[in-house]
């Protein structure tokens, strides 16, 4: 075990202004565990009073080892990594994951399985804005909103639970299509959802939108241009509501998001409210879109029948010794992939989640490489906060909706 | 190859030489560490690569020359396309000029890199760990770097593992 | 024939004191809020409008570890947190117990690897060990039940040995 470690503000010189040196302001810690830095992120501000000279995020303190874990199992068996990565997002990860395995290996995917995909993903997309809206509530003392997002999301992880057995740890997406069809109760489930929802929305938005108090904390505060947005490699709604138009549904479109119809919502303010804005307009979208995906689900397999990358259904392996033989190759062993290299990447609901993907020839990957939006979208946040109050940077911080477990990796 | 790409490669053969490798549409570029700083900013400037879409690396232990390859992730959003450029840099004190100076992003990007392979990055404004403990010594994604994995206990061989196991006191 | 019976209907109960303070101990229980990982969302629900958890006298998740006396270890432990944790856990007063929620928190869960503690007993003692990956929020509020019984049973001065 590592210890804690004394530091003097001579280890962060080039960080700080001229006057920490002197004492002048002073340099407090905030986190790791503190209840509005959304999980184990540690802040050293420099601060003046109550205003933010500067601020020097530290990360880590969630690193998992999972890009070299990865290494270490099969092409197969490494996707239960992913879950655990940005866990607001499972099933998204799941998807960039499977989507480089398909890429790196050349595997189609049966049309039901990717609509099928698509309307997961989207109801985890609500999902995970839900969980940002309630604790972002929650930080700015909205606690109801917390009650109500949750009590929405439950109807989410109960789908969820529906098709996979888990609520939120899922693995469902598997390469080449997805783990089993779903069941009957699927699409009332989502139905019932989509009756619901739009007036759910409505609510927080009446409490929200118009709130003068939630205005004076958000309006004008943590502005980000759009240049320095993209400097910083910045994607997803943040960028957005900075004013560029910039979605890889749109831009790239996977899984036949093509044939959606669908608006990206985009604001030019940059400041917090612009970040919620967008992020609230999106939960309308992406419900949109889960309804023409239900609406127009085709029928047919939901996995691919290329046995040398899909392991056969269960009912087969009874009956067929063949099925039997690729079953156990499957799993023992695994897939070869070639030796190359792939990027792909997917629209998570905090930016662009890709996936760099080296194989060796064998079962196993060389090489992952997760690029996660969150790292990214927390690099500027120094910039933001300068000159703002401490209690302004809760309300940065939580518009930028970092997943620490997305940060730390 | 696709057709936005040629240009590219051209104006970059142009420039530096070097090779490229394509693989499912993606297209890798090779350069030299001494010129990536040069290439980058071409790519931004004049063929609109605003956004470093990732940076990392690959480590080919026990090859040694090049043991590294630094891999750079363009994306444009003008032309909605993807460029990769590759730095292979050899194993014995491994070094790339830093490219936090073109992309603000490589600034913590470097410093992951850093953290997780040892490569140094020369010129970087704030060189220092990132995820691991500031104590902590070893690069973890480095290929000779162990997993650190320990042998889960089943019933033959639970008190063994049980005894070795530090548990805390009150 | 206790003397219950006789005083009862003065308002008076006879019980010994470590059954009052353990009664009081249990029904407001207050828990560090200390999310890591994933479990910690679990934690949220738990929390929020479907389980709630301040049914069993736990809606006050405190901030700070010196007004909380359970800690419950939501998500996987690294290396570099580990010693912040066992501050925090020093920091909290007597009596304490921590729940480790989750496969992670118990064992380490699918990460066997450097970065990831192998089980947070490894930097403080743990009363109740959940398992799951996530643990259902119910799985959670289990755990807390099984915490209960334990207090319950506490005795204020150890039994001697004969
Ligand atoms: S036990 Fe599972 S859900 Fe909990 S922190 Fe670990 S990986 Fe996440």
């Amino acid at each position: 075990m590592s210890q804690l470690q004394e530091v003097s503000v001579d280890q962060y010189r080039h960080l700080v202004s001229e006057r920490a040196l002197t004492g002048e302001t002073m340099l407090l810690n905030m986190g790791p565990q503190h209840p509005s830095t959304h999980g184990v992120l540690r802040l050293l501000l420099e601060l003046d009073g109550e205003t933010v000279i500067s601020c020097i995020p530290d990360v880590g303190f969630l690193h998992t080892g999972v890009e070299k874990n990865m290494e270490a199992k099969t092409y197969q068996k490494a996707e239960v990594m992913t879950d655990r990565l940005d866990y607001m997002n499972t099933m998204g990860n799941n998807l960039a994951y499977v989507m480089a395995v398909e890429k790196l290996v050349d595997l189609d995917v049966p049309v039901r399985a990717q609509a099928l995909r698509v309307i997961l993903s989207e109801l985890q997309r609500i999902a995970s804005h839900l969980v940002w809206l309630g604790t972002s509530g929650l930080d700015l003392a909205a606690m109801s909103m917390f009650l109500y997002c949750f009590r929405e999301r439950e109807q989410i992880l109960d789908i969820f639970e529906l098709v996979s057995g888990q609520r939120m740890m899922t693995t469902y997406i598997r390469p080449g299509g997805v783990w089993r069809d779903v069941p009957v109760e699927f699409e009332k489930a989502v139905r019932d959802f989509i009756k619901i929802f739009p007036r759910r929305i409505d609510e927080y938005e009446t409490l929200l939108t118009n709130n003068p108090l939630f205005l004076d904390r958000m309006l004008g505060i943590g502005k980000l241009d759009a240049a320095t947005a993209l400097s910083h490699s910045v994607t997803g709604p943040m960028l957005r509501a900075s004013g560029v138009n910039w979605d890889l549904r749109k831009a790239r479109p996977y899984m036949g998001y093509e044939q959606y119809d669908f608006n990206v919502p985009v604001h030019t303010e940059g400041d917090t409210y612009a970040r919620y804005l967008v992020r609230v307009q999106e939960l309308r979208e992406s419900l949109k879109i889960v309804e023409q995906a239900l609406n127009k689900l085709p029928l047919g397999p939901v996995r691919s029948d290329n046995r040398k990358f899909v392991p056969p259904p269960r009912s087969e392996i009874g009956t067929s010794m063949e099925a039997l033989i690729h079953h156990f190759k499957l799993w023992t062993e695994g897939f070869p992939a070639p030796k190359a290299s792939i990027y792909s990447a997917v629209e998570s609901p905090r930016g662009e989640l890709g996936v760099f993907l080296e194989g060796d020839g064998g079962p196993k990957p060389y090489r992952v490489h997760m690029r996660t939006p969150s790292f990214d979208n927390l690099s500027p946040l120094s910039k933001m906060v300068k000159g703002h109050l401490v209690a302004d940077l809760v309300a940065i911080l939580a518009s930028t909706d970092i997943v620490l477990g997305d940060i730390d990796r | 190859m696709e057709a936005k790409l040629e240009p590219i490669v051209k104006a970059l053969q142009a420039k530096f030489g070097g090779s490229f490798e394509e693989f499912r549409g993606e297209v890798h570029y090779f350069v030299q560490p001494a010129q990536i700083v040069e290439a980058l900013t071409l790519l931004r400037d004049q063929h609109q690569f605003e956004l470093l879409s990732a940076q990392t690396a690959v480590d080919y232990w026990p090859q040694t020359s090049p043991r590294f390859h630094v891999i750079y992730q363009l994306s444009s959003l003008a032309q909605n396309i993807t460029f990769q450029l590759r730095v292979p840099v050899n194993g014995d004190s491994p070094t790339v000029p830093t490219a936090a100076g073109v992309f603000d992003s490589a600034n913590w990007r470097e410093r992951e890199l850093l953290d997780m392979f040892g490569i140094q990055f020369e010129g970087h404004p704030d060189p220092r760990r990132i995820l691991m403990p500031e104590d902590s010594d070893g690069h973890p994604l480095r290929k000779d770097y162990p997993l650190g994995y320990e042998e889960p206990q089943f019933t033959f061989n639970f008190e063994d593992i049980d005894l070795r196991k530090p548990y805390a006191k009150e | 024939m206790g003397v219950e019976q006789k005083l009862g209907n003065m308002g008076v109960v006879t019980t010994t004191l470590e059954n009052v303070v353990n009664w009081g101990r249990t029904n407001a229980m207050w828990p560090m809020l200390f999310g890591l990982a994933c479990c910690a969302i679990e934690m949220m629900s738990a929390q929020s409008s479907s389980y709630d958890m301040s049914r069993f006298g736990m809606e006050l998740m405190r901030a700070s570890p010196r007004q909380s006396d359970l800690m419950i270890v939501a998500g996987r432990v690294s290396r570099k947190m580990a010693p912040v944790l066992r501050r925090l856990y020093d920091q909290m007063p007597e009596p304490k117990w921590v729940i480790a929620m989750g496969d992670c928190a118990s064992c380490g869960g699918v990460f066997n690897n450097y970065a990831i503690l192998q089980g947070v007993d490894e930097v403080v003692p743990v009363d109740v060990y959940v398992a799951g990956c996530p643990p259902r929020p119910e799985a959670l509020i289990h755990g807390v039940m099984t915490l209960y019984e334990k207090v319950k049973a506490d005795k204020f001065v150890p039994t001697q040995e004969k």
